[in-house]
């Protein structure tokens, strides 16, 4: 640099103390980072080392025991958690990905404009706020706990992020491939089904995967919708036991075979998240590059 | 790339209905959601109501919680999700806007995208896994080093008074911060990447450094947008559920100690909902929920109004 050379000496003293306190603001910034990513790094290897050792198969398929007796498993949490997941997918998806194609595609005026507001307000609500709505409209009316209010608390956890992303990968299609369609005589619909929502298909799969992702792991709707099982329970209409649930009431409990189960519990959900949220990337690197 | 069929002309009106209809059903997708969303304004409202009654105003402002005199008061409650939430929000705040600028640009771009990645994961552990890890691993190293240090060096100062159980505000906050740092990373990162590149380029020019640039051009012009990242993030924080009633202990009460078990408004409603008998209690924890609601509205729609103005003004005037 010119000015280390021509500068008086003043000068080239300060601007070595200015690189010297820049080099350690680089080096503190830097280490933010690390930090933040070595916390990760700590979480990961403590569930995998703990959550390893109560991994086994009679954890993955049998049911729970009670306290100290061996070979009690989470089973009927995984199904359960199956279960109600692939209710609140089944759910969410069409409302969420079709608010997003009518965002995108036909939406104008202050009809859409609530439409966005209202799904990044809700995006931002607390989900036991969510799970305490479910309750009063799903289980206190019928006075029964269920997989179906679960599910339902569920997909309304899902519906912002299923619709910001819908939109944004519709958005994303050139939309000069529609017009081309309108030009040829397409109709709207055909339009936008045929051509349009296939080109957006990645951007939509990642949506949904990340939407599952994060929905699976979600604790606080289900304590007072799915309420949790001790038993083999595969009917959404009566209470199912989930294994975030199982998790939770392990790990809270005083019992040391139960708080092993719970790291054990652990490593099976953060591993299915990470798998889908992974997975969810992959899908849309592979989808961009067509 | 597809052949495209060449549509059969079909009749005009045929088309034109069939088209009205798909257009339609789109648009009652967006509407139905727009009417659960409705549903859970209302829903709360309703289901809180008989609370709202019993204790109007006066319920955030009292501090006496106790469900068998059915006297409820929020205070408590509110002084432990703020204050946790408060702490969350310097912990995390300082490191992750530290972070994404070194992200954004002081990083080599071979190191920015895997750590970028590494970060980013971080927001996708689920709440009760930070739970457990917070109470068998963190509580106890609170507990064994951090606090004992806090108590030697700040002991003077009353908020690092008192014994140290691990389970307290403290880590409660320690461990939001854990969780919010990935959103405070990520949109920081996003708004300091949009500040224009000229205008780092201007203060290169004048002689400054790249530290000096950082934080005197860049920070100051990505400021809106990162107060935007922090208020989303604060908006997190006060809603978190399960990690922090993991770690907080449970108990309602105003002490000055941040080492003390304290209480949340939503660990509150999911340790005593299941219980919560009679007419009066279940509406109260509605209406906390109610009141998480609306607070987490305003915040949200606050940062993000602060972040849409700093990538509105990004575009370069040529």
């Amino acid at each position: 640099m010119a000015l280390t050379t021509t500068a008086p000496a003043r000068m080239r003293s300060t601007l070595r103390t200015r690189r010297l306190a820049g080099a350690i603001g680089i080096g503190i910034a830097g280490g933010c980072a690390a930090l933040a990513a070595i916390a990760l790094l700590l979480i990961l290897g403590f569930i995998v080392v703990n959550g390893a050792r109560a991994i086994n198969l009679p954890f993955l398929t049998a049911l729970p025991r009670p306290v100290d007796v061996p070979g009690g498993g989470v089973a009927n949490g995984i199904l359960g958690s199956a279960i109600v997941v692939a209710l609140a997918t089944l759910f969410a998806t069409p409302i969420g990905v079709f608010t997003g194609v009518y965002l995108a595609l036909f939406g104008r005026g202050f009809f859409a404009e609530s439409v966005r507001f209202l799904s990044d307000v809700l995006s931002g609500v607390p989900s036991i706020a969510i799970g305490l709505f479910a309750y009063t409209i799903l289980v206190a009316p019928f006075k029964h706990f269920s997989g179906i209010s679960a599910a339902f608390a569920l997909a309304v956890l899902m519906l912002p992020l299923l619709i910001r992303t819908s939109e944004e990968a519709v958005r994303s299609v050139p939309r000069a491939l529609m017009e081309g369609a309108l030009a040829l005589g397409m109709t709207t619909r055909r339009s936008t089904l045929r051509i349009v929502l296939p080109v957006a298909r990645p951007g939509i799969v990642t949506g949904l995967l990340l939407g599952i992702a994060r929905v699976a792991g979600e604790t606080a709707p289900l304590l007072f919708t799915a309420f949790g099982s001790q038993f083999w329970e595969a009917n959404p209409s009566n209470p199912l036991a989930m294994l975030p649930l199982q998790i939770f009431t392990y790990a809270i409990s005083p019992y040391e075979s139960w708080k092993q189960q719970a790291w054990g519990g652990a490593l099976l959900l953060v591993a299915a998240v990470l798998v889908l949220n992974v997975g969810a990337r992959f899908v849309l690197s592979r989808g961009v590059k067509q | 790339m597809q052949r495209l069929r060449i549509a059969h002309p079909e009749g005009l009106g045929r088309s034109a209905f069939g088209d009205r209809l798909f257009i339609f059903g789109v648009g009652a997708s967006a509407a139905i959601f727009v009417a659960i969303v409705l549903a859970l304004i209302v829903g709360l409202i309703q289901g809180s109501w008989p609370s709202i009654q019993a204790f109007g105003l006066r319920f955030l402002f009292s501090s006496e919680w106790n469900p068998v005199s059915q006297q409820f008061g929020a205070l408590p409650l509110i002084y432990g999700t703020v204050v946790s939430s408060i702490i969350a929000l310097v912990v995390a705040g300082v490191i992750g806007v530290l972070a994404a600028a070194y992200l954004a640009d002081f990083a080599p771009r071979q190191l920015s995208r895997p750590l970028a990645f590494v970060i980013e994961l971080l927001a996708a552990v689920p709440s009760v896994v930070f739970g457990l890890w917070g109470l068998f691993v963190l509580a106890p190293a609170m507990r064994d080093t951090v606090d004992p240090v806090l108590q030697h060096v700040l002991g003077f100062l009353p908020i690092f008074q008192g014994p140290s159980y691990g389970i307290g505000l403290l880590t409660a906050g320690v461990l939001l911060a854990l969780m919010i740092v990935p959103t405070v990373t990520a949109i920081s990162r996003d708004v300091i990447a949009a500040i224009p590149i000229d205008q780092r380029e201007a203060s290169f020019a004048v002689g400054a450094t790249h530290w000096e640039t950082m934080v005197h051009v860049v920070l100051t012009a990505a400021r809106p947008g990162i107060f935007g990242a922090l208020i989303l993030a604060l908006g997190r924080a006060l809603g978190e559920t399960i990690a922090v009633t993991m770690v907080i202990g449970n108990r309602p009460q105003i002490v000055a100690s941040l080492f003390a078990p304290s209480y949340t408004l939503a660990s509150v409603i999911a340790n005593e909902f299941i219980e919560a008998t009679g007419k009066l209690y279940p509406a109260v924890l509605l209406e906390l929920g109610l009141l998480l609601l609306i607070i987490s509205s305003i915040v949200n729609a606050l940062a993000r109004l602060l972040v849409w103005t700093v990538f509105r003004k990004s575009k370069p005037a040529v």
